[in-house]
């Protein structure tokens, strides 16, 4: 080995591994400023402004061709339902919407809270897919395809708002079923949501998610006195597509607000970027490693049979 | 705008004690206001306007500035403080019917400097005035008071005729 010293090689190197590694984490740094497509569609809900009619429940129902409800939309009984240990409703596979009420301290009406997928700017669902089931479309929708999802239920475990429900009922084929933003029948075709439609109180308001944040905050500084300062959805795990302003502290009426402004996908991010740089580079250097480190045995080998076979020539 | 015989009478009264003498003949308001946004899932709602201009008296109340008064709101009043009357009087003259549509967004998406960019749609401004009143004076406030459901509604809300029965429910999933 000529030109090249067996420290200058290791150092060499080194100092790449290192730059590789400080360069992919930079990398996944700047991915994690990502607030979502520029010219994405959201949702402002204003739950001041919700009377519990169940109407968008029923128009979500009839958009997406889900199976007749237990009961009527009509009926306010459903308010009253608790399951294991009083949590409210949840969306599921007959619903991708629901209201739930609460009565917060303090406030004269109760709170209605209208749950459906969130359409994260950067999705934990869509991160922890393996079969790349889900897409998040620039319209702002988180879609999924039915025909690639295996089931495996990954996705209901990472969402932070446990919104992706499971179609137990189905004995052969069971899949994962959420709310889509109406995609297919409207949001691609530059149309609200069915229940952003129906709604009489227009609670939910649709638009770019941009101008949207700007007409919450307008909000807000008219109306100090009508609703918490805070827009949930703005920040929330890197940001979301439905957002809320509320009338009553959020953890009053269902939020989770120990929420990160991290997206969910940071958590592991920077230790995932380590596994190509460990895959492309481990071999090559512990393979050079193992060289070096058998390198002068070879040397003296091959002197030693060098010597022999210059022995044998004098002989001959 | 649909005008019965007896209405001029009610409206020429109303106009008169009012003192909006100065409003043209045209510009009278109207004594019924046929309603049919939802027509597909309810019936169109005949809303009884001479009656409500009876009851509340004061056109202001709903119809924020522009019928000639100043706008009640603080926030308002800071550009609406003198009322200006005639050119947008109904509803449906500033609240669009559909305000989520692809061009009702591109107005407010293109103008920037527009100050009204929060604007309830039709639908909205009619329930959130009528509710506010009807709540605080004991009028009205079930859905089915002022709608009556179509067939199509009646299927929409699974009531009615579509009411689930006992032994779907029990099929349910829960």
């Amino acid at each position: 080995m000529s030109g090249i010293s067996r420290r200058k090689f290791l150092t060499c190197t080194l100092v790449g591994a290192g730059a590789t590694a400080l360069s992919l984490k930079t990398d996944a740094f700047a991915s994690a400023k990502l607030e979502g497509y520029p010219d994405s569609m959201g949702v402002l809900v204003d739950l001041g402004r919700c009377v519990g009619c169940r109407s968008c429940e029923a128009a979500c129902n009839r958009e997406q061709n889900l199976p007749a409800p237990a009961q009527s939309f009509e009926d306010q009984s459903i308010f009253d339902q608790t399951f294991h240990n009083g949590q409210k409703r949840r969306t599921d596979e007959n619903a991708y919407t629901v209201v739930n009420r609460y009565e917060p301290e303090g406030t004269e009406n109760p709170v209605y809270r209208k749950v459906q997928c969130n359409h994260c700017n950067e999705p934990a669902c869509l991160t922890s897919c393996f079969v790349n089931a889900y897409t998040k479309t620039s319209e702002g929708a988180v879609i999924y395809n039915p025909n690639i999802c295996v089931g495996c239920r990954n996705c209901m475990i990472a969402c932070p708002f446990n919104v992706p429900a499971y179609s137990y009922s189905s004995a052969t084929n069971p899949i994962i079923k959420k709310c889509i933003f109406c995609y297919d029948t409207r949001l691609k075709n530059g149309q609200p949501p069915a229940c952003v439609e129906i709604c009489p109180q227009q609670v939910m308001t649709f638009g770019h998610r941009k101008e949207l944040i700007e007409i919450a905050h307008e909000r807000i500084k008219t109306h100090p006195d009508r609703y918490i300062d805070h827009l949930y959805g703005e920040d929330e795990v890197g940001g979301t597509s439905w957002m809320y302003l509320a009338p009553a502290p959020f953890e009053e009426i269902g939020f989770d607000t120990t929420m990160n402004n991290e997206p969910i996908i940071s958590n592991v991010k920077d230790f995932l970027g380590t596994v190509p740089m460990v895959l492309a580079i481990w071999p090559a250097l512990f393979t050079g490693f193992h060289l070096l480190a058998t390198r002068k045995h070879d040397i003296e080998h091959h002197g030693d049979d060098h010597q022999k076979h210059k022995d044998e020539e004098k002989k001959s | 705008m649909r005008i019965k015989m007896i209405v001029p009478v009610i409206v020429a009264t109303f106009v008169l004690v009012a003192g909006f003498t100065s409003l043209p003949a045209e510009a009278a308001p109207p004594a019924q206001v046929r309603i049919d946004q939802l027509s597909k899932d309810f019936e169109p709602v005949l809303f009884d306007h001479a009656n409500h201009i009876e009851m509340v008296g004061d056109c202001g109340e709903c119809h924020h500035h522009t019928t000639g008064t100043a706008a009640k709101d603080p926030d308002c009043m800071r550009c609406h403080n003198s009322g200006s009357s005639g050119e947008r009087v109904a509803c449906r003259d500033c609240h669009a019917a559909e305000p989520f549509s692809a061009d009702h967004l591109k107005t407010t998406t293109e103008d920037r400097k527009r100050y009204h960019r929060d604007l309830l749609g039709l639908k909205a401004a009619y329930h959130r005035s009528c509710m506010g009143c009807h709540e605080a004076g004991g009028g009205p406030t079930g859905c089915l008071d002022c709608h009556l459901r179509t067939e199509s509604g009646d299927a929409l809300f699974r009531a009615g005729k579509h009411t689930p029965t006992p032994t779907e429910k029990a099929a349910g999933h829960h």
